[in-house]
């Protein structure tokens, strides 16, 4: 098993707010499972939580990478335990180049494993293969992290980082939410082609149409802070032709 | 209780006074440069030290903050002069011409004095001593000012550098002028430096002055067409009061750069005048404070004639205990039109008990001008870190990056490649050294 998500509880620490309500969820290796569910059922904070973001309480339950736990972790730990987190809404860094920040993430997270810095051609190596691959130009890569990037350009940003770091578990937030039809088939590919029977990922969706390109192999429903109901792909499609309200009924 | 203030003297201001009655027959120039000092002296024995309650100087109260006054230097010995080699070397990968002043001194032969068609360079004391109508008259001219730290300059002077360009020269290699310090003493120097017209120089003035304090006044004219690009390194372990004073022509092109780090108490004025029309001005610096660190940087920033442009911009990130003021003033005369000036702020708070005092200031008369300011202050964007920190960068590397990225926006501005770079790596060991 990847991940376990046993009995999660968890509360926003500034406004003492439940989100996530007795949570379970397992994804297994080489599995790509797919989260849905509708507004505010919680699923970017569970993408948060298992990132290590600071401000989300956890009150109740475990959290397992590889039967690790990973609660008490900080987020640059996790990160190189293999969590990576492609975010719905990137993040511009002013003054930090693309190629420094993939370079200086790197080479933190080899460091915390243990492993060697890699040498600046063998790196050069990789970030010209792998963005060439995603249509990332190597103006991008001179630029500062995201910064007047457009909304697709983020979003290959994210899943270049994803290429290069090469992470255990991928958690895509909302990957396909402002990607025109275009630019989805670009991310979709770079993340099908990252597909890999060591690593799991975790699609999280409001829309069934991100996953007629990333073809999930399980599709998670959550509501109301919990997982409400467990299929396989054609669970996507009814989803879509009969909204959530069923599920969102169901577990209040 | 009518106390008179000014008759209760502070031991810095006793010693001052003490060390101007000792020095005054032996420093250099006499009949109307001495008269020129003991002028000097009179308004700061007036007025004493400036305090909280001298509105240009409400954040640095030097009355309080000036506790003793060191002894005044005397001669580098070769000891003192040996140490002086390491100095400066946050341009050691940058070729440019070494001018070397210990303790307030100038050193020949340390240095680089080869010549160079258009361009002398020559010691002050020297000139005052030879009574050179052109440098005695040139004193005090660039920027009509009381303020006290100046006229202290003015009344102790010892030497410095006396510049010239002459008008077309176009000087490639920087010159650097660096101010080394041996020990606890005092020193007052003073620098003159003159652009000739449609000349071009790049200056920098490097106080790595150890535990001396100093006492720094440089004088510049940029005349019309000239283009000059100035540095001021500030890495000084004693109390350290710098003037930079102005005069920048018509269609010229003037910058400035500021770098302070590791010194325990900083005030750094720019008293910049716009005398002539269609001139760019970009006045910016980047200050490292932790520790009980106090960096000042004040400005007075004059457009005296019309359809000038400036840009003021200051970054400050302020660790620990560490307190950093910014004033700037810009004054807009009646008849200066079309004057464009924008000033920013930014203050980088790393710690709770860390302070920033900006105070930005404008004062224009006339109608037709474009003229804003900006000042912020705030700690590290938590999303920018976690950004950093979901990727596997470590909290101190996470934050060390955001830090560069910050003064980076300033630092990109430099237009010499050598000194931009030496300046960020100078910048990145300071935020190591931080991490560690």
């Amino acid at each position: 098993m990847l991940l376990e998500i046993k009995n999660l509880h968890v509360e926003i620490e500034s406004e003492s707010k439940k989100i996530l309500n007795g949570l379970n969820l397992t994804i297994e290796k080489g599995q790509v499972a797919a989260i849905m569910g509708p507004n505010g059922s919680g699923k970017s904070t569970l993408a948060y939580v298992l990132a290590g973001k600071p401000g989300y309480a956890v009150t109740e339950g475990q959290v397992l990478l590889d039967g690790e736990s990973i609660l008490d972790m900080r987020a640059d730990e996790r990160a190189a335990k293999g969590v990576f987190l492609a975010f719905q809404y990137p993040v511009e860094v002013p003054g930090v180049a693309t190629m420094t920040f993939l370079r200086t993430a790197l080479n933190a997270q080899r460091k915390t494993r243990g492993q060697g810095e890699l040498s600046t051609p063998e790196f050069m190596k990789l970030v010209r293969e792998t963005s060439a691959k995603l249509g990332v130009g190597a103006d991008m890569l001179r630029r500062a992290v995201n910064v007047g990037f457009s909304g697709g350009e983020k979003k290959r940003n994210e899943i270049l980082q994803m290429a290069i770091l090469q992470p255990r578990l991928a958690v895509l937030d909302e990957t396909d939410s402002g990607l025109d039809i275009d630019a989805l088939q670009i991310v979709a590919e770079g993340v099908n082609r990252l597909r890999s029977p060591e690593r799991g990922m975790i699609v999280i969706t409001h829309y069934q149409r991100l996953l007629n390109y990333i073809v999930p192999d399980v599709v998670h429903v959550m509501a109301n802070g919990r997982v409400v109901k467990t299929g396989g792909k054609e669970l996507a499609l009814e989803l879509e032709a009969k909204g959530y309200a069923q599920y969102v009924g169901e577990a209040a | 209780m009518a106390a008179d203030v000014r008759n209760m003297k502070t031991p810095a201001e006793q010693a001052l006074t003490a060390a101007y009655s000792a020095a005054r027959g032996t420093l250099p120039g006499k009949g109307g440069v001495a008269n020129l000092r003991d002028g000097a002296f009179k308004r700061f024995e007036e007025r004493g030290l400036p305090h909280r309650r001298v509105e240009e100087w409400k954040y640095t109260d030097l009355r309080a903050l000036m506790r003793e006054m060191a002894p005044l230097a005397p001669p580098p010995d070769a000891a003192a002069k040996a140490r002086a080699k390491d100095a400066g070397k946050i341009l050691a990968g940058v070729d440019c011409r070494r001018i070397v002043f210990v303790d307030g001194a100038f050193v020949p032969e340390l240095s680089d004095l080869s010549s160079e068609p258009g361009l002398t360079i020559g010691s002050l004391a020297e000139a005052l001593a030879k009574g050179d109508a052109a440098v005695t008259q040139a004193i005090g001219a660039t920027f009509a000012t009381d303020d006290v730290a100046v006229a202290l300059n003015t009344a102790l002077m010892g030497d410095g550098a006396v510049i010239e360009v002459a008008a077309g020269a176009r000087i490639k290699r920087p010159i650097h002028l660096v101010f080394a310090g041996s020990g606890k003493t005092s020193a007052f120097v003073r620098s003159l430096v003159k652009v000739g017209e449609g000349a071009e120089l790049t200056l920098i003035e490097d106080h790595d002055s150890g535990e001396s304090q100093v006492n720094a006044a440089l004088e510049l004219v940029a005349a019309d067409h000239s283009r000059v690009d100035f540095f001021k390194i500030t890495q000084a372990r004693g109390l350290h009061l710098a003037s930079l004073l102005v005069r920048v022509g018509a269609d010229a092109k003037v910058n400035t750069f500021a770098y302070t780090a590791g010194s325990p108490l900083v005030r750094n004025q720019g008293f910049i005048r716009f005398d002539g029309e269609r001139s760019h001005g970009g006045i910016r610096g980047v200050s490292l404070l932790r520790g009980k660190e106090h960096v000042d940087t004040t400005l007075l920033i004059v457009h005296a004639k019309g359809h000038c442009d400036s840009r003021e911009q200051f970054k400050t990130v302020l660790d620990d205990e560490s307190h950093g003021v910014f004033q700037g003033k810009i004054v807009v005369a009646q008849h200066a039109q079309k004057t464009d000036a924008k000033m920013l702020t930014r203050a980088l708070l790393l710690s709770e008990d860390a302070e920033a005092d900006n105070k930005p200031e404008l004062e224009i008369f006339a109608d037709d001008v474009v003229c804003g300011h900006g000042a912020t202050a705030g700690a590290l964007d938590p999303g920018l870190k976690f950004y950093l920190m979901s990727r596997g960068i470590t909290d101190a590397e996470a934050e060390a990056l955001l830090i560069q990225a910050f003064i980076g926006e300033t630092v990109e501005e430099i237009a010499h490649e050598g000194i931009r770079e030496a300046l960020m790596n100078a910048a990145i060991a300071w935020l190591r050294a931080r991490a560690a």
